[in-house]
């Protein structure tokens, strides 16, 4: 086999200005995809764990029926106290899980006394908030007071409502909401801060105490419009919404029926049609490389046999059997492959790490600072994306070398 | 002892609708260990003649019979493997493969045709290199020797599995005739010493004397076939 090599090799080397220009090109090929794999991974992370770390939360525990109506934030789809336990008593058993924050989310009107806008309020337990969603207190922006994010009677304000109605920290404002028996209540608060958005610049989302929350509303018992849930391994994602769907699926209604409902941070947020898009463009991509690798080393590897007709011919004839004369032109084609994944990969993981030490920075929608990436690739990418370049490289040479030990000896040795 | 025997041996080629007739039923039988010429002037049938007795070629009618083998029979593969053990080849633009070196090509057909181990390897190689006369010349890439050095190497090639018949050709056509004369004598030579049968074709007077055997041939038909010449004394020119 080393022979066969070396032979290879030495073939590939004879006509060294097409080899290197085949190589050149797989090499590009797979510096573009890793490039493209490593720098979108990259920005896909930091945008989920925005999302993520922010507002949502990995997971998020539901009444069956809470998300399809989510618009309107009902009040009649909230899971009552008892179901409630059951879900942390789910999570507490967790060791997967890190933290969880149940909220209680509703419509109401805010007004400064003299305006008044709608508002989506989020009745939070501020430790638990921060514990769930550790961004949320970066989200606060201009003056800041100290102490914990949020007291009972003060409410964050949204920065596009804060803007708006010129409201700032301090300010008394009221809320008033319908409570679920139809009556409406109001509520005055402080505003203790003002809150970027986390889904755009029309995201107007208000944090207030959970128990101002169901004061305001009136609620006779702890009820709850949500849970969100943080994971210790964002990457345990599908194995543990897999697993906390499993354990509470024994949570029924009167009808027996599964009362709640898991979802994912990719159910809840319009960011994971970006995420399936660039999922999209890295298959296009990569379609695109083995497109080249095809071509070019189909195209080499036929001009060789064309070229070598009478060599053919001549080994043939001593009696090198036809599988050898195949594996050795698969193994020019394999040499073609393994070269440029190598040089490909090599100056990939050079420019990747020159990357992360010059900082790519790029502003991202409503990020205030520049989201800096972070590009990375998996060692599971390289060995997929090389393992792919040699595949094709070897499945590309496969007509030609199939061409080379069909070929007739005496037809062969007489080819000018 | 009969080494080939053939009986009404027929080739015919087709171009299109056209059937073209290369060789046209002969017979002849060549011995172990003899020195064989097939002459004739070009078209005449000598170089169909030397593909199907190496099994290169298949005939369309008639039987040939090498080393007890009906070669007619035998499907590609077959054919392949047969050449490999039996047969050796030299042809007359000598066809060394030009990325390996003279002691690699040599020692081509005993890795891709044959399997030998590496130190029975070297030492048929030393010795075949002694033999043509290639000693010191190993590390050479065929682009940096004469043609007849070329020669000597596709003779060391055919000879490296230990054929026991060798197929030349026109082996001399690209030679001038001093070299020429030293190639058939080192055939001769290696035929004396590891008794393997040579069949070379030629269209050259003074070379063809120099076989044992001569078939000549004409039209796709052996017009005559002299009694084997005493045989002359060897003398190897280096």
């Amino acid at each position: 086999m080393l022979k066969v090599l070396k032979i290879a090799a030495r073939n590939l080397a004879r006509f060294g200005r097409r080899t290197l220009l085949t190589s050149v090109l797989i090499t590009l090929g797979i510096v573009a995809v890793l490039l493209f794999v490593a720098t979108t991974g990259s920005f896909k992370t930091i945008m989920i764990g925005q999302f993520t770390d922010s507002m949502l939360g990995h997971l998020q525990v539901h009444r069956k029926g809470y998300v399809a109506s989510i618009d309107s934030l009902p009040l009649n789809l909230n899971m009552p106290p008892a179901m409630v336990a059951k879900v942390e008593d789910a999570l507490k058993g967790n060791s997967a899980v890190e933290a969880w924050s149940p909220r209680v989310k509703f419509g109401a009107m805010f007004s400064n006394f003299t305006e008044t806008t709608s508002v989506r309020v989020n009745g939070v337990d501020p430790a638990k908030e921060a514990a769930t969603t550790p961004l949320l207190p970066g989200r606060l922006v201009g003056e800041r007071k100290s102490g914990p994010l949020l007291r009972p009677g003060e409410i964050l304000v949204p920065e596009v409502i804060a803007r708006g109605l010129k409201v700032k920290v301090g300010d008394t404002v009221v809320l008033v909401a319908t409570n679920l028996d139809g009556s409406v209540n109001g509520k005055t608060l402080v505003v203790g801060g003002i809150v970027q958005s986390a889904t755009g610049p029309s995201g107007k989302d208000a944090y207030v105490d959970i128990e101002d929350a169901r004061t305001l509303l009136r609620m006779k018992d702890a009820q709850v419009s949500e849970i969100a849930v943080r994971l210790k391994d964002p990457a345990q994602l599908d194995k543990e919404y897999a697993q906390l769907g499993r354990e509470l699926s024994g949570v029924t209604n009167k009808e027996g029926k599964p009362a709640l409902e898991v979802h994912t941070w990719a159910d809840l947020s319009p960011f994971s049609s970006i995420v399936r898009m660039i999922d999209l463009l890295a298959v296009f991509i990569k379609v695109m490389l083995v497109s080249i690798v095809l071509i070019s080393v189909m195209n080499v590897m036929m001009m060789a046999v064309y070229e070598r007709i009478r060599e053919i011919g001549t080994i043939s004839a001593i009696g090198t059997p036809p599988r050898r004369i195949l594996s050795l032109f698969l193994t020019e084609g394999l040499l073609l492959g393994v070269g440029g994944a190598a040089l490909g990969t090599a100056i990939s993981l050079v420019v990747i790490y020159a990357l992360n030490i010059w900082k790519l920075s790029l502003k991202f929608g409503m990020q205030s600072s520049p989201v800096t990436l972070s590009p990375a690739v998996s060692v599971a990418d390289v060995a997929t994306i090389a393992g792919l370049v040699i595949v094709m490289s070897v499945l590309a040479s496969l007509q030609p070398a199939w061409k080379a030990s069909r070929m007739d000896p005496v037809r062969a040795l007489g080819h000018v | 002892m009969v080494l080939i025997r053939a009986e009404g041996l027929v080739k015919t080629y087709r171009a299109g609708e056209v059937e073209v007739p290369a060789v046209k039923g002969v017979d002849f039988a060549i011995d172990s260990k003899s020195f064989v010429a097939f002459v004739g002037p070009s078209g005449s049938g000598k170089t169909t003649l030397l593909n199907m007795i190496g099994c290169l070629d298949r005939s369309t009618a008639g039987k040939l019979t090498v080393m007890d083998t009906d070669v007619g029979k035998l499907d590609r593969r077959a054919a392949a493997d047969f050449r490999g053990r039996h047969i050796g080849f030299v042809f007359q633009d000598f066809n060394l493969i030009p990325v390996l070196t003279v002691y690699e090509n040599i020692e081509y057909p005993l890795i891709m045709v044959q399997d030998w181990p590496e130190s029975k390897r070297r030492e048929q190689i030393a010795r075949l290199l002694e033999a043509v006369g290639m000693s010191g010349q190993e590390k050479k890439r065929p682009d940096q020797i004469s043609g007849g050095q070329k020669q000597r190497v596709a003779v060391a090639r055919a000879l490296a599995t230990n054929a026991q018949l060798v197929l030349a050709d026109e082996p001399t056509a690209n030679l001038d005739h001093d070299t020429a004369y030293r190639i058939i004598e080192l055939m001769k030579k290696m035929r004396d010493e590891l008794g393997t049968t040579f069949i070379f074709s030629t269209h050259d007077p003074k070379i063809m004397s120099e076989a044992e055997v001569i078939f000549q041939l004409e039209d796709g038909r052996i017009h005559r076939q002299p009694l084997p010449q005493p045989q002359p004394k060897v003398a190897l020119h280096a």
